[in-house]
């Protein structure tokens, strides 16, 4: 009995296997479980418009780094007539475009497409260090030593200290401090926000100044809202500069993080850049497979999701055969229903997805109909076996040929499809089936043939089923899961469905 | 529709086709040996080594062009069989009982031509009785004629005794008779009556047909229970010695019982069949662990036999 723990720990690990791979799919590469699921791509798009004066021009501006929770799979500078090249900035990086003597407004374009994703997680994040002095006079000092002194003690670590002094700000009746620090410097949002960032370092405060954009459908010439990002306990919390705490960050895409200007403008003027942001749906799928391609993923890099088109669907095809086979090891094994050939059924239920089930089924039984009619006086003419066979098939072309030329002059359009019939299979069943006939009679037949009708259109139902043809392209591990099954079901020893009824009259119950 | 539920069957001890298959075939049965049974040619030369009766054989033919000689190959007189010598379930037999004037008689009167049994011949070397369509070998046989016992049991066809032989041990019988329904074929799943013989003496037990259980013979109306078999030990003796022949732990013996020449192996079959479960109205299970329980105790076919006899015998189940 050694052999059995065997079979049920092979099929344990066959299982396991699939499942592990398959959740590993869903959870970390994005898979969706099932098809029609979707997911948001965004499209961001920097537009940056200046005018030319004549000089060389030279553009720079700030791109996005890695960030934790956003995907991004492309990146697209179309710029055309300018040299561009991605320069590295005190760790950060930089589109830059360059041209010579550039005359008349010109427009440059930069855009990313971005997928929110929450497994994402970049290399390492760059700790941004670099502090920046305001020059102050002794009067903004008072005001400023003022509002940290407040937010000082009302405060148990950083991140209350922050949303303390973010309140001090916005408060609707201001203190002198506050009046007399916006009035000398805070002209607009990014001032308050690099105001507010000066007094935090003052007091050692880690923190990063960020420009985020909000993900919302159809934005168009927006600036990157001013934020800030504080060091507390290993993570970096996100702050509204007019808010204080954010806590929702879903919804943000951090273009910039840095001090440094986010556009750099030389030898042009009235330069200024705006961004615009697109929704589009897509199918988790193909965010996935977007995501798994750019991350060169091998799971994915080695799938069959890289075969061209053409061949991704003749896979589709070929992978339902197992679930085919899943199929008929359950009615045979279990039910006991008799086929006329092993797995005839599933070829017939290949032809059946082709032709779809009713007029598949009919022409199934008109063609081997008409072929047994054929084949009884074939056997009249003692042909040798092969011959025979031979002489089925042919005969097997023409009523396919006839049946499709009557029936489309009859309007039906569907008796086209019949050449998808498996024309070999079908000269044998109609070979094997008259044998049947003439040896075992024609009960038998019809217990044969009709049995293997029977699994054909149970093995036709799960093989269009969209669960079973989704998972099956799209988790082909899955497959590893079927084939433990039938590695079970091959050792099943128990009395089959149709035994219970064959074995039933040597049961002599008391009761009546 | 009447259904059975598995526990009833377990506690009949009746053998189901999966465990049949899992258990006993793939277990017992070395796949390499099976052409020794599929091969009825070889069957006979084997039985001819190991001292077994069957059939006399008049020829063979092998080959498509020794068929323009096959009047030479045939017996001047008398009746003959023809066989595919890898024929499944009886496929492929024509039995011709006498000749006459050139003509070639069945059992139930019809003449068959001379070209038409050169037409059964080839059809036979091209394979199309065999497993999988492979070519064959046509066997002439002598004509068996039956015992006188089956008078009156049998419609036109040989009746044929079939005995199960696991690890040497003969543990169930019965004995197939044709009827008008499966046209002389002594083939249940053609409706041929299915009778139960008890193994220690060789009298009926019990009748089915299309699995269903009947008394009397649809065709004669003869009564079944009246049914007992002469030469049994010799049946029982031919048939576990089949076992000492193949190697086959699980087989199944074809015996036909001869008006002169007594108890013939007729063929063997590595994949016997459960109805025979039906026609005993017993289970093969218990039977067969009863055999995994004593198998080394007995030597030789005969202290087999008699073990057989003592326990699997109607008075003992």
């Amino acid at each position: 009995m050694r052999s059995k723990y065997q079979i049920f720990l092979f099929t344990f690990v066959l299982i396991m296997t699939a499942v592990a791979v398959m959740s590993y799919k869903i959870n970390v590469l994005g898979f969706p479980l099932f098809a029609g699921e979707e997911k948001s791509v965004w499209n961001i798009e920097a537009k940056i418009k200046f005018k030319g004066t004549g000089d060389n021009a030279f553009i720079s501006l700030a791109l996005p780094d890695e960030q934790k929770g956003m995907f991004v799979y492309n990146a697209n500078s179309s710029s055309p007539n300018y040299g561009y090249t991605i320069a590295q900035n005190e760790g950060y990086n930089r589109g830059e475009w360059a041209k010579r003597k550039v005359k008349s407004a010109q427009t440059l374009y930069y855009s990313i497409d971005v997928i929110a994703d929450e497994q994402f997680v970049p290399e390492k994040e760059k700790i941004y260090k670099k502090q920046y002095q305001i020059e102050a006079s002794s009067s903004v000092i008072q005001s400023a030593k003022a509002i940290m002194k407040d937010a000082y003690e009302f405060s148990s670590d950083d991140l209350s200290m922050t949303a303390r002094v973010i309140s001090a700000f916005n408060k609707k009746e201001e203190s002198q401090a506050v009046k007399l620090l916006k009035r000398k410097y805070i002209h607009n949002k990014k001032d308050l926000r690099d105001v507010i960032a000066a007094l935090l370092e003052d007091k050692k405060v880690t923190l990063r100044r960020i420009g985020a954009l909000r993900l919302i459908n159809g934005q168009r010439n927006v600036r990157l809202k001013p934020m800030l990002e504080v060091y507390e306990k290993g993570k970096w919390q996100l702050f509204d500069v007019e808010k204080g705490k954010v806590d929702k960050t879903e919804e943000l895409f951090i273009w910039q993080r840095g001090a440094s200007s986010l556009l750099d403008a030389e030898g042009v003027k009235n330069s200024r850049v705006s961004f615009s942001v697109t929704e589009n749906v897509v199918s988790s799928r193909r965010a996935a497979l977007l995501k798994g391609d750019k991350a060169e993923i091998s799971l994915i890099d080695y799938s069959l999701f890289i075969l061209p088109n053409e061949s991704q669907n003749a896979f589709k095809r070929l992978l339902l055969i197992p679930i085919g086979a899943l199929v008929v090891v359950l009615l045979r094994i279990l039910i006991g229903l008799k086929t006329s050939g092993t797995f005839m059924p599933i070829l017939l239920a290949m032809a059946f997805m082709q032709t779809d089930l009713i007029p598949g089924v009919t022409m199934f039984i008109l063609v081997v109909s008409i072929g047994l009619i054929v084949r009884s006086y074939l056997s009249q003419l003692n042909l040798l076996l092969v011959a025979r066979i031979s002489a089925v098939v042919i005969v097997v072309v023409g009523i396919m040929a006839m049946v499709a030329v009557l029936s489309y002059k009859l309007g039906v359009k569907d008796a086209v499809s019949i050449t998808f019939f498996p024309m070999i299979i079908l000269a044998w069943t109609i070979e094997r089936m008259s044998i049947i006939w003439e040896e075992d009679g024609s009960y038998e037949v019809l217990v044969q043939g009709g049995g293997s009708l029977v699994v054909a259109i149970v093995a036709y139902f799960a093989m269009t089923n969209p669960i079973m043809q989704f998972w099956t392209f799209n988790f082909p591990e899955f497959l590893l899961a079927v084939l433990g099954l039938i590695i079970l079901i091959g050792r099943y020893s128990g009395y089959r469905l149709s035994e219970l009824y064959r074995f039933a009259s040597m049961v002599k119950r008391d009761e009546k | 529709m009447k259904l059975a539920l598995p526990f009833e069957l377990k506690n009949l001890g009746i053998l189901g086709m999966n465990a049949r298959n899992i258990d006993y075939v793939s277990k017992y049965n070395d796949r390499r040996l099976y052409p020794l049974v599929d091969d009825k040619l070889k069957t006979k030369k084997l039985a001819k080594e190991y001292g077994l009766k069957t059939p006399e054989l008049f020829a063979y033919i092998q080959y498509q062009a020794e068929i323009s000689k096959l009047r030479e190959r045939l017996p001047k007189e008398g009746g003959f069989v023809l066989k595919p010598a890898q024929g499944s379930g009886g496929k492929g037999i024509l039995i011709i009982t006498h000749q006459e004037k050139g003509g070639y008689f069945k059992a139930n009167g019809d003449r068959v031509e001379y070209y038409e049994l050169k037409v059964h011949v080839s059809n036979i070397l091209a394979g199309l009785y065999s497993l999988g369509g492979k070519d064959d070998v046509a066997l002439i046989e002598k004509v068996i004629e039956f015992d006188d016992v089956f008078e009156g049991f049998s419609f036109e066809g040989v009746p044929d005794i079939r005995v199960v032989v696991y690890r040497g041990y003969p543990v169930m019988a019965m004995i197939r008779l044709s009827t008008s329904e499966s046209d002389g074929k002594a083939n249940l799943h053609q409706g041929a009556v299915g009778v139960g013989i008890d193994i220690s003496n060789g009298k009926a037990i019990s009748a089915v047909q299309f699995d269903r259980p009947i008394t009397h013979h649809p065709d004669t109306h003869k009564e079944l229970s009246l049914l007992s078999i002469p030469h049994w030990d010799e049946i029982l003796e031919l048939a576990a010695g089949s076992y000492d022949m193949t190697n086959l732990g699980y087989l199944g013996a074809d015996i036909v019982l001869g008006k002169k020449k007594g108890p013939m192996l007729l063929e063997l079959n590595a994949r016997p069949g459960l109805a025979i479960q039906i026609a005993t109205n017993n289970g093969l299970s218990t039977r067969l662990q009863r055999v995994d329980e004593v198998v080394k105790e007995h030597l030789n076919v005969k202290e087999r036999i008699s073990f057989s006899q003592r326990n699997f015998g109607e008075n003992h189940d």
